[in-house]
């Protein structure tokens, strides 16, 4: 899977970030993609070849593999990694119309196209929004569809056709585990910086709002 | 690709030992762990074969002996020992940055002629990026040290056994169970 794309749109959205924005590109890049296509993919390649159930009976093993895993672990990673990266694109998209209109124009309508400030501060600020909301939304998603971040080693399936109860065994759980379990620390600090620039950003403008107006005033 | 150029900007910065690791880092362990071990490794699974039939015993028994597989640990390792350069390369670019700012401001003190010499200049490692120099081969020295020990203890010592014994449950009594390429992987 070539992921060629997501890494420059990461370089990309790096120009017109904060420090802590670029903390993040740093952190999403290093510790997820990275992880996701040299160690995490693989683990999950023949899940479902490697998914044994104690019966010959036809059709039983699908049939387990599908109530236990309605979406696979790994490919949920990846959608979250991609909708995690996307709502940078807003910002980069705003900053590409500030300066198409400047040329329409054919005149310096911003003092600087990629300074964070104005309609382009709201634009960051939504995208920041999005992009923890999104993180929570895909670690409560994983909770909840496989009751805590857990994978047993053994799940007992009794769906039609398994006649009566069977074991059934998921292969690695273990190294499964141990990488969700990196997933969702990543996730989290993902979440941490991205609440640290908000705060960051809405303390910077708030005081330059405020100095602003207190310059007015004197005068 | 991305961390080769990654790796290639903090080369700059390095000094001649750095560039020695640098090096080492990625001709004998990245190129050989995507060259050669990736392919040792891959039919770990499908390869490791016990003694019995009854079902799921195999994948119990490969999970009680790999709670993690050594190439993705190796994976990790290589991973987490990149990113201390990392830092190196945020302070550089940050130092650049205000360096930009300076000028952009006509400072008196910016002795550059143009913003090209600006991106071109290699920093000397003292002060701040001195701290931050040092602090990254640290975490460095750290990282290695946590994976070697995690390989260790994991796995008792370096080597890889040809015959594992195994009686996780559902397997019944004692199986042997072996291991695909033991002499290749060690």
């Amino acid at each position: 899977m070539s992921w060629a794309f997501l890494r420059d749109l990461l370089s990309g959205v790096n120009k017109y970030s904060t420090g802590i924005g670029r903390i993040w590109v740093a952190v999403v890049f290093m510790f997820r993609l990275l992880v996701y296509v040299a160690a995490a993919e693989n683990i999950w390649k023949h899940e479902h070849d490697e998914f044994e159930c104690n019966i010959k009976q036809p059709g039983c093993e699908n049939v387990c593999f599908d109530h236990f895993f309605p979406v696979s672990h790994i490919r949920l990673w990846a959608l979250q990694l991609i909708m995690v990266s996307t709502p940078s694109l807003l910002v980069v998209f705003h900053v590409a119309y500030r300066e198409n209109r400047e040329k329409h124009h054919n005149q310096k309508l911003y003092k600087n196209p990629g300074k964070i400030d104005g309609g382009l501060l709201c634009t960051y600020l939504i995208s920041l929004i999005l992009k923890t909301g999104l993180e929570i939304v895909f670690l409560v998603l994983f909770y909840k569809l496989y009751n805590g971040f857990k994978i047993p080693r053994l799940v007992k399936c009794d769906i039609k056709p398994c006649p009566n109860t069977v074991d059934c065994y998921i292969s690695k759980p273990t190294e499964k585990m141990i990488f969700l379990y990196f997933l969702v620390a990543t996730s989290c600090l993902c979440i941490v910086l991205n609440i640290g620039e908000l705060s960051y950003l809405i303390f910077k403008y708030s005081i330059k709002c405020y100095l602003k107006r207190h310059v007015k005033k004197q005068q | 690709g991305a961390l080769h150029t990654i790796l290639g900007g903090v080369n700059k910065h390095s000094t001649s030992i750095g560039k020695i690791w640098l090096t080492v880092l990625f001709i004998f362990r990245i190129m050989i762990l995507v060259v050669a071990a990736e392919k040792v490794w891959g039919d770990e699974q499908d390869d490791f074969v016990c003694n019995t039939l009854q079902p799921g015993c195999r994948n119990v028994c490969y999970d009680h002996f790999f709670p993690i597989s050594h190439i993705r640990l190796w994976a990790l390792q290589l991973i987490f020992v990149s990113t201390p350069a990392l830092l190196v390369a945020m302070h550089v670019a940050y130092r650049r940055h205000e360096k930009k700012r300076q000028f952009r401001k006509g400072d008196q003190k910016c002795e550059f002629k143009d913003m090209e010499e600006i991106r071109k200049q290699r920093f000397r490692i003292e002060g701040s990026l001195w701290w931050t120099y040092t602090s990254s081969i640290f975490f460095r020295l750290i990282f290695e040290a946590v994976f070697m020990y995690a390989f260790y203890f994991m796995y008792d010592g370096f080597r890889m056994p040809r015959l594992m014994k195994c009686n996780a449950w559902p397997c019944p009594n004692t199986v042997d169970c072996f291991v695909s390429r033991p002499t290749e992987k060690t």
